[in-house]
């Protein structure tokens, strides 16, 4: 029998798991506070999701247009959100966000200039003013490199490459974190009085996905499996401008900074066809013409956004009804055009690695060709459900915050909404962690035969003599998600996913993985599957739950949003009998002062009435 | 669909071969996309390490056909049809399997070098500096820790120096900081002494691997070199700048 004395074993008063944007900055906070602090990561330091982002971090800092502020943000969220936001966490994203961004200013960060030589910002989707601090369209390198070289130096354990399997529980709290070093294959264990996870989203059940190996959905599935809530899980995020052409790159990453510096969506006609997708709520406040439009881009602040610029849900399905119109590109995307927009100079200088992308990955100039485009499955809005304020989840010691968490962006994110809530969130789980671990008394305790149930099932796919290959089962994951789950869904669809996922499930116990088990890309692909499996579930689960259509959740057979459906978030947990199960959840009302905020014409806000 | 030959470097620290593998290639693909084919298909447990697969992340570096390369930038229809692609781990740093390498000696020097220090704020609660100020500590901002310039550098490569000198990527780590416009900390002295300035010789091995086309060279070593040179060579002029800014 394994001897669990014989792990290697390690103590913290907090551990971090995920080293993106949000598990830095919480592993900062943690440590800042005199709290043992250690941090986990499945890649080396550096290479989290946080490095891919492009745009920019979303804060009303108001350097380019003085009106902005937060309750301008806060409604801009809000409306984004299709008003299912967790209301609270709306507002203290949008309040402290300006700090947040400053603060790294202060650590090392080089954003782009204003001609007053302070942060400059720029448009996007869904903001109303320019709002997003950047640096060319590599913000999130330089958020993370500025994060990782603050961290370095303040002595906190970093564990890189050591993935974390399963969560430990001490009479319902949280009491330790079994992982494996991804290098050598062996065991660790770390005993902990509180968890944050920060490990992102689990895009990977899809095929078509500007999402990397890592989000596997490892921090929803742990969190289920310890008995935390789920919430929001159907609003899965589909970008409208993934790359489509050629085959391998499908699903990479198009900036929407493309369309906040003055690049428009074509059809196969050349006709700029958002015109036509304008809905009614955002009527008032987006651009008729095309005249118009371009006024805007040019500074006019009396005219209105284009088009191109609504929420992101809205703009991928629109594209997605070209594409099935018949009025697509030859690759099954649309043209996203920059090149007739701006000078070539201009565009190199904004949108460098885009230019440097399209040319190297798709042999397109973007300076002189469109690109085509196509949606991608992209972010997450739902997660782990956690208390506003402390950021701790349904079970006590269990916290999180970034893109596994849930609450902040509703129904549908807004771009660059995503940076800045993990820097808000991050921090503030790290003092929720601090309040929390200072009111625990004696330190919990880890069952040694959990652990060792822990290691026989992670060995499984080593120790069999035969099995499936867990490549092909997670290739037909993504085909399975990708038919029956994508960005339109019925009911009948949804129940096909559910049934296939089953016999995924199955096949998933029996994934065999050849080989040793050092650095062995088989036998972590076997190990992911079980968070893949769990989040595709939830995601199915939920979205066959919730009867209307909302944000980046779009049900054919329930069109429109439903009044009923805004009061409520469905909820996934495990149940007693092991099963998952759903429910609808009745939400809180807002407090008053925000829903005037959030209802207020942007006039009175402007003018400073509410 | 075309079938192409490759040979992968399989093994450990205690020494290893190079697999032979013929597998089908599709229009478009990059390095990275077949060597994923290869793992699926014929080689379930290739270690290898990537993230972004659009050249963000620096993760996917290994040497091919002798060149040190971004795996997911490296186009398939760079080499000829009937060329057999030959695939290693980078050289300059130890094994772990296959095309993974232990470079964890590079996050040790990032942290020896002394962390940013910045000055006052101004009057109005905030930080200013101008765009043409901040263009080249941007530009050296671009790198993405993938360590090709590392990897070619002689000095660790051939001459296994690592001792004496940090490389490339982290002088202009310290170029990035020196050249910060709110930085008041001083690296100078230990740019020549702690992190040996005085090994590079020049090449220029680094600037051409690296693919985020930084300068590294020109931009970042070169003007580091000059201020060592001032400072020891020519205290006056650099008590001179001091007094009378830069
Ligand atoms: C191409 C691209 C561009 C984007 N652009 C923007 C943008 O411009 N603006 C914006 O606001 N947002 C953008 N986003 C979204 C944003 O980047 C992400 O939502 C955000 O970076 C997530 O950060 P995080 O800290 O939550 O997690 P991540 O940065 O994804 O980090 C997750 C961490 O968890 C670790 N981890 C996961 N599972 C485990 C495990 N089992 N054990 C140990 N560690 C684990 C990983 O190793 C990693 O370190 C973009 C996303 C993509 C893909
Ligand atoms: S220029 Fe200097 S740092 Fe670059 S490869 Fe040559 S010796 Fe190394
Ligand atoms: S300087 Fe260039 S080659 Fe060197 S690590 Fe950075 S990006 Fe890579
Ligand atoms: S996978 Fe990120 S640089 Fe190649």
């Amino acid at each position: 029998m394994l001897n669990v004395s014989e792990i290697q074993t390690f103590e913290h008063d907090v551990l971090v798991i995920g080293a993106g944007g949000a598990g830095l900055r919480a592993a900062i906070e943690c440590s800042a506070r005199g709290l043992s602090t250690g941090l986990v990561c499945k890649s080396l330091l550096g290479k989290a999701h946080t490095v891919m982002a492009e745009g920019g971090v979303a804060a009303a800092l108001g350097n380019l247009d003085r009106r902005d502020n937060w309750k301008v943000h806060f409604r801009d969220t809000m409306r984004g959100g299709k008003f299912l936001n967790q209301w609270r966490m709306a507002e203290l994203h949008a309040r402290e966000s300006p700090d947040r961004v400053r603060e790294l200013e202060e650590w090392g960060a080089v954003f782009d200039r204003t001609k007053d030589g302070l942060i400059s910002q720029r448009n996007f989707g869904g903001h109303r003013y320019p709002r997003l601090a950047h640096v060319g369209d590599r913000t999130g390198l330089e958020i993370i490199r500025t994060l990782q070289d603050h961290a370095v130096h303040k002595g906190f354990g970093i564990y890189m490459e050591c993935t974390a399997l399963d969560l430990h529980l001490d009479a319902g709290r949280i009491a330790g974190v079994l992982g494996y070093w991804r290098e050598s294959g062996r065991f660790v264990l770390f005993r902990t009085r509180a968890v944050i996870l920060a490990t992102g989203g689990g895009g990977r059940a899809w095929r078509i996905t500007s999402n990397s190996w890592e989000y596997t959905g490892d921090g929803t599935a742990m969190a289920y499996e310890a008995g935390a809530d789920l919430m929001d899980m159907e609003f899965t995020q589909f970008h409208p401008t993934g790359m489509v052409w050629p085959p391998s790159v499908r699903g990479i990453l198009v900036t929407e900074g493309v369309r906040g510096d003055g690049g428009v969506l074509l059809d196969s006609r050349k006709e700029r066809f958002m015109f036509r997708y304008i809905p009614e709520k955002f009527a008032d406040e987006t651009a008729a013409t095309e005249e118009e439009a371009n006024r805007w881009l040019a500074g006019d602040k009396t005219a209105r956004r284009p088009p191109e610029l609504l929420t992101r849900d809205v703009v991928a399905r629109a594209i997605t009804q070209e594409v099935s119109e018949g009025r697509g590109s030859p690759h099954g995307g649309v043209y996203l055009d920059i090149a007739s927009r701006l000078p070539a100079e201009t565009i190199r200088k904004k949108l460098p690695s885009m230019y440097h992308q399209f040319k190297e990955l798709a042999e397109v100039d973007i300076t002189r060709q469109p690109m085509e485009v196509g949606p991608t499955l992209h972010y997450f809005m739902g997660g782990v459900r956690v208390d506003s304020d402390t950021q701790m989840s349904t079970v006590p010691g269990l916290f999180a915050a970034g893109e596994c968490a849930t609450g902040m962006h509703g129904a549908n994110r807004l771009g660059g909404n995503s940076l800045s809530d993990l820097l808000v969130f991050g921090r503030l789980a790290g003092i929720g962690a601090e309040q929390y671990v200072k009111g625990l008394g004696a330190a919990p305790r880890i069952d040694e035969e959990q652990v060792r149930s822990a290691v026989r099932r992670a060995t499984a796919p080593l120790n069999r003599d035969a099995g499936a290959n867990p490549y092909v089962v997670h290739d037909d994951l993504q085909g399975v998600m990708g038919r029956h789950v994508g960005i339109v869904r019925t009911e009948a669809e949804l129940l096909s996913a559910l049934k296939e996922l089953d016999r995924l499930k199955r096949d998933a116990l029996g994934v065999k993985a050849p080989g040793v088990s050092q650095y062995n890309a088989a036998w972590h692909e076997a190990l992911d599957l079980r968070s893949l499996l769990i989040t595709a579930e939830a995601v199915t689960r939920a979205a066959l739950m919730r009867q209307e259509s909302r944000g980046a959740h779009t049900r054919l057979d329930f069109f429109g949003e439903r009044e009923e459906w805004q009061k409520v978030n469905v909820i996934v947990r495990k149940a007693q009998d092991g099963q998952m199960e759903t429910r609808a959840e009745t939400r809180p009302g807002p407090p008053r002062d925000l829903a005037a905020i959030a209802h207020a014409s942007i006039e009175d806000l402007e003018a400073g009435r509410v | 669909m075309s079938e192409r030959a490759f040979r992968i470097w399989r093994g450990t620290a205690a020494g290893g071969e190079f697999g032979e593998h013929r597998i089908d290639v599709d229009e478009g693909m990059v390095v990275l996309d077949v060597l994923h084919r290869i793992q699926a298909k014929q080689a379930n447990d290739l270690a290898i390490r990537w993230n972004c697969k659009a050249g963000k992340c620096g993760s996917c570096s290994m040497e091919i056909n002798g060149r040190p390369r971004l795996a997911c930038m490296t186009r398939m229809n760079l080499f000829a049809d009937r060329e057999t692609i030959t695939v290693q781990p980078l050289k300059a740093f130890p094994v772990i399997r296959d095309l993974v390498t232990d470079v964890s000696w590079n996050f040790e020097q990032n942290k020896r070098i002394p962390p940013f220090r910045p000055g006052p704020k101004g009057s109005d609660g905030q930080y200013r500096m101008h765009q043409k100020d901040v263009d080249r500590v941007q530009e050296f901002r671009k790198c993405i820790e993938c360590y090709l310039c590392q990897d070619v550098c002689h000095v660790l490569r051939d001459q296994s120096r690592k001792d004496a000198f940090v490389g490339p990527r982290f002088m202009i780590r310290l170029a990035s900081l020196e050249m910060h416009p709110l930085d008041t900390a001083d690296r100078i002295p230990a740019v020549r002494k702690e992190f040996g300035s005085g090994f590079c010789n020049i090449t220029r091995c680094c600037t051409e691997v690296c693919p985020e086309h930084i300068e590294i060279t020109d931009n970042g070593i070169i003007p580091l070199k000059e201020r060592v040179v001032d400072r020891f060579y020519d205290p006056l002029l650099w008590l001179g700048r001091k007094i009378f800014g830069r």
